[in-house]
């Protein structure tokens, strides 16, 4: 059996693979000790799988805290986990947009499932899962629930502002001045959606497309893409968040 | 406008965010510019301008065109109209002033970069603007980084010609801008297949001085009190002068200042003469970059002088000296009064800091906002100098630098309207 | 060294945060340098150098200016060190490497500045350097906006000369150059009193040409598999060459290189011959700037060649000719020399793409990180050029815009070991 960790910058993931499938995974917030988030998530993940810590033969660690999970046998980027976990799902992916808590990813693979091209964020945080979070609080709605919410607007408001400071203060207003929670939510959704969007269309976009990461449980956020990028994301089988760590336990299967 | 979508369609725009883009426009000017009062009769020529500003001004282009004509994009005071004409050509400005196309710049270009060339780059790159469409080739120049980098790029997409402009003022300065001027010249006569004589350029010459001389009669107005006109509308002639037919734009604002004269002599203005008066100072602004002004002018300031490239540097005196009857002695005569513009590309640039403070004095300015757009490196900079030499006049001074999004806009007002509180 | 403090003392540096920097750099310098394995014996001496970074060089020049010489700062390669030699001075290249004097620098100069020029400014504001303060006068240029205008801010803390660099390459630029190389002569003997003689200058030209050669003897030695220098020690010699005294330093060069030839014979390598070799293309680094240098190295990969400033555009060939006897063939053959250089700056620029290539051929890399400081518009601008060539030829590229800071580290390891993951 083997197992792959992904240490996000928010949140920890764990994936179990028995006979090539997944037996178990985990996810669990990074947010205290990444070193000790590793180690709880690989915990669950072994109980949701019903094995032994014996019966695992090797760890990939990857994520931005994959250094400081010590009980790894090899670390690799989470570039190359999206593109592996969504290959393994997927063969037909050739484009992964990943977006986690603190950064947005776009990601080309080659046929093999070989990354051969990837797109960052630069250090700020727009359009990222932390973007949606201050929102939210702003706006008091569930981040679970944001997705449906904004399903529900036929008119999104426009938000000029990507800067996490300025668009909290641009939602404020938009609400003192009456505007609907469902079309600002939608209005975020969609500015997530442009400015990753541009992101990848600068990449050189190509079908299939994968959403995966966190925000990729926000169906709101889903939808936006499909709009602005006229293209309809291929279903996936597993959580989104989990196939960074699906790609980590892919490897270490054939490490 | 619908009687233009076939010329748009023949001429390769993305109709779609074309019409996108004129509708935002339309709803812009009816904010910023129609709901102010008392405007001069003579601003409804203007208005209708920017109402055609796609459509009519482009159907004179594609006429011309059509006639064999050139069509020259340009992006900075430093390339001379008067050669451009001379040659049988028609320069338009292109500076871009929307953060509409930008996103489309932003995937070849870093987003560190100065809104109008961003802006510029993303019109054409996104086929959204017709007078890119329109233009044969641009001349761009090396004044900033970032435009003389830009243009390299440019070229995959629009012939793109380059002057070089001298980065001091000293005599070997002198004499390569000369040549630059000089080779300017021989580019346009190939591409337009004819031969500039003295004769046309002189009379292009005295087109030019006279388009100048007009800006200059509307700048002298505004040094009055009470204001015979705003400064959103003062900001959107010297706009306008960069893409319109230069006769009829030069008659056209004379006639307004022969009306502003009336309401100068009669005491009249657009706001009482208590309102705070501001000089603007700094980087250019195009179409439809209002933004500073708008705000200034809501918070019960007004505005009464540029002293950008949208403003004061477009026609700043010296006009170009009439007197010279051989081509040697006109290009000289050009080259001479287009490196007394006072650009911050030059190093140094002290000149400009003593007609800032000149200006301030001249329009009786209460404050001076120093107005930069984001990642201009030369403006910002030349910043410091600006303020030391003011706070020693003890000319009020606030610096404000921005792009051409909203996001700020809360901010600035907040940051305005403070310094309003301050001078007043 | 002995007497350090003294001297500083009466330099005016400020000694408080003097200590503080010195001890930063150096827990830096143990953390980066020291724990690498199988280092080249020579590179003791480097170390050495580093280790009495503020002490024993600034001493030399001190002493050299007690004897009537004179030390000279400069920012940029187009600078001709051998006419500063040649006037009985001391050339030391102060461009600045780390984000410690950023405060000192920040309420005179805009935020959205590149980090070097901002660290300089700091440095000298603050009276953190003793480089800075050995200096008679510094010498600027104009190759980019946010140096050409802070030059003229500096001259209030120090007197600095301005040099102008063209900006294309025509005839007509190369006189412009060569007037500008003139002037520079000029103000060297005014301000050294002495007249510079065909022999000195030729016996300079010589000096620094060996330095030259020094250098690229190194580099020519990092195109081997294995290779028989890390990148972060091939940087620090690249470094050092901007201020250490150029008869020693060329003679440890080529000591270094002796050693390091029969390690190459040997087929002896500081990593294995597996590990991916890398390209570093773009902006200058400057000590303590080993950020990069310092990621890819401890991810598994090496730097083969810096195609910058600190690499090979301060050696690049051809030297300087030695065969003209008089100053006026002197300083043609200097001038021809130093235009020859592929600085962004420049407008067109695309011999530097052709030789990213060539260097990406020669030094067997696998892949080429293309590396700019944030805020310098004319690399980050280029990079869609080179983008598009390496493209074409198959070579993996990735961008790289960062500053001094620390804080996206993290980032950039993700980066930067994706990409390692990509290419191999
Ligand atoms: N059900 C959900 N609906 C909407 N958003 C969600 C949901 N669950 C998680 N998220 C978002 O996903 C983000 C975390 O995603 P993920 O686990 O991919 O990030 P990460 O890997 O820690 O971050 P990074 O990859 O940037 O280092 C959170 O910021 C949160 O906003
Ligand atoms: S600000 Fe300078 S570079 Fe820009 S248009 Fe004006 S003169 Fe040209
Ligand atoms: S505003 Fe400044 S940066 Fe922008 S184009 Fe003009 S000179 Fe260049
Ligand atoms: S990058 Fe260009 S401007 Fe900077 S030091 Fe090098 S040659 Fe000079
Ligand atoms: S790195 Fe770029 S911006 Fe910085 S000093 Fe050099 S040329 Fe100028
Ligand atoms: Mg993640």
């Amino acid at each position: 059996m083997f197992a792959g960790i992904d240490v996000g910058s928010l949140v920890t993931k764990a994936v179990v693979l028995r006979d090539g499938k997944v037996a178990g995974y985990s996810i669990i917030s990074s947010r205290t000790n990444p070193r000790k988030a590793g180690e709880q998530a690989l915990e669950k993940a072994i109980t949701n799988a019903n094995c032994k810590r014996e019966d695992i033969k090797c760890i990939v660690a990857t994520g931005y805290g994959r250094s400081s999970f010590s009980f790894a046998d090899k670390t690799v980027t989470e570039l190359t986990c999206h593109a592996t976990g969504a290959h393994y799902l997927n063969t037909e992916i050739r484009t992964v947009i990943d977006i986690g808590g603190q950064d947005s990813k776009v990601i080309k693979l080659d046929e093999s499932g070989k990354m051969s091209d990837f797109a960052m964020n630069d250090k700020c945080a727009a359009g990222t899962g932390r973007f949606l979070e201050v929102m939210a609080q702003a706006l008091e709605v569930g981040l679970d629930s944001m997705g449906e919410f904004s399903l529900k607007s036929d008119k999104p408001c426009s938000l000029s502002s990507i800067c996490t400071v300025f668009a909290e203060t641009e939602v404020i207003s938009l609400i003192a001045s009456g505007a609907k929670k469902k079309d600002i939510v939608a209005g975020l959704h969609m500015s997530i959606a442009r400015r990753v969007g541009s992101m990848a269309k600068g990449l050189g976009l190509q079908k299939e497309i994968a959403f995966t990461g966190g925000v990729a449980k926000n169906s709101g956020v889903r939808s936006a893409f499909e709009e602005f990028l006229s293209v309809k994301f291929a279903p996936i089988s597993e959580d989104p968040q989990i196939i960074g760590a699906l790609g980590a336990a892919l490897v270490a299967s054939k490490f | 406008m619908a009687e233009y979508t076939k010329m748009w369609e023949d001429i390769g725009l993305d109709l779609k965010r074309h019409d996108t883009l004129l509708e935002a426009l339309g709803k812009i000017y009816g904010d910023v510019y129609m709901t102010q009062t008392n405007r001069p009769k003579g601003m409804e020529y203007f208005d209708f301008v920017v109402s055609e500003v796609h459509g009519l001004r482009i159907k004179e282009l594609m006429e011309h065109k059509e006639k064999g004509g050139k069509v020259v994009g340009t992006f900075c005071v430093y390339v001379p109209d008067e050669i451009i004409t001379a040659a049988g050509g028609i320069s338009v400005g292109l500076c871009g002033g929307a953060q509409f196309s930008i996103p489309d710049a932003e995937t070849i270009l870093p987003t560190n970069l100065c809104p109008l060339i961003k802006s510029a780059v993303g019109f054409k790159l996104g086929k959204i603007c017709p007078y890119f469409e329109a233009a044969d080739f641009l001349a761009g120049e090396t004044t900033c980084d970032g435009k003389k980098k830009a243009w390299e790029i440019l070229d995959n997409y629009i012939p793109t010609y380059i002057m070089e402009v001298p980065q001091k003022k000293d005599a070997i300065d002198r004499e390569l801008y000369l040549k630059e001027i000089k080779a300017f010249k021989e580019k346009m006569e190939k591409e337009a297949g004819v031969t500039i004589t003295p004769e046309v350029l002189g009379e292009k010459i005295k087109l030019m001085n006279a388009r100048r001389k007009a800006l200059e009669r509307l700048y002298e107005l505004r040094k009055s009190s009470p204001l015979p006109i705003s400064g959103k509308d003062a900001c959107l002639i010297s706009q306008i002068a960069f893409y319109d037919d230069p006769v009829r734009f030069t008659s056209k604002v004379n006639e307004l200042c022969d009306e502003l004269e009336k309401r100068v002599k009669n005491g009249k203005g657009v706001i009482e003469p208590t309102a705070p008066r501001i000089l603007v100072s700094g980087c250019p602004m195009a179409v439809p970059n209002w933004k500073l002004h708008h705000i200034v002018e809501t918070s019960g300031a007004t505005i009464v002088c540029e002293e950008t490239c949208t403003g004061t540097r477009y026609f700043d005196t010296p006009v170009v000296d009439e007197t010279p009857t051989d081509i040697d002695g006109q290009l000289k005569a050009i080259a001479d009064r287009y490196l007394n513009i006072k650009c911050s590309c030059f190093t140094p640039n002290d000149d400009r800091i003593d007609q800032i403070i000149q200006f301030a004095k001249d329009y009786h300015a209460d404050g001076v906002i120093y107005y930069t757009l984001q990642f201009c490196l030369t403006y910002n900079v030349e910043y410091e100098k600006v303020k030391r030499a003011l706070d020693k006049e003890g000319i009020p001074l606030l610096k404000i630098e921005t792009d051409y999004s909203e996001e700020d806009t809360g901010q600035l007002k907040t940051r305005i309207e403070g310094f309003l509180e301050r001078i007043s």
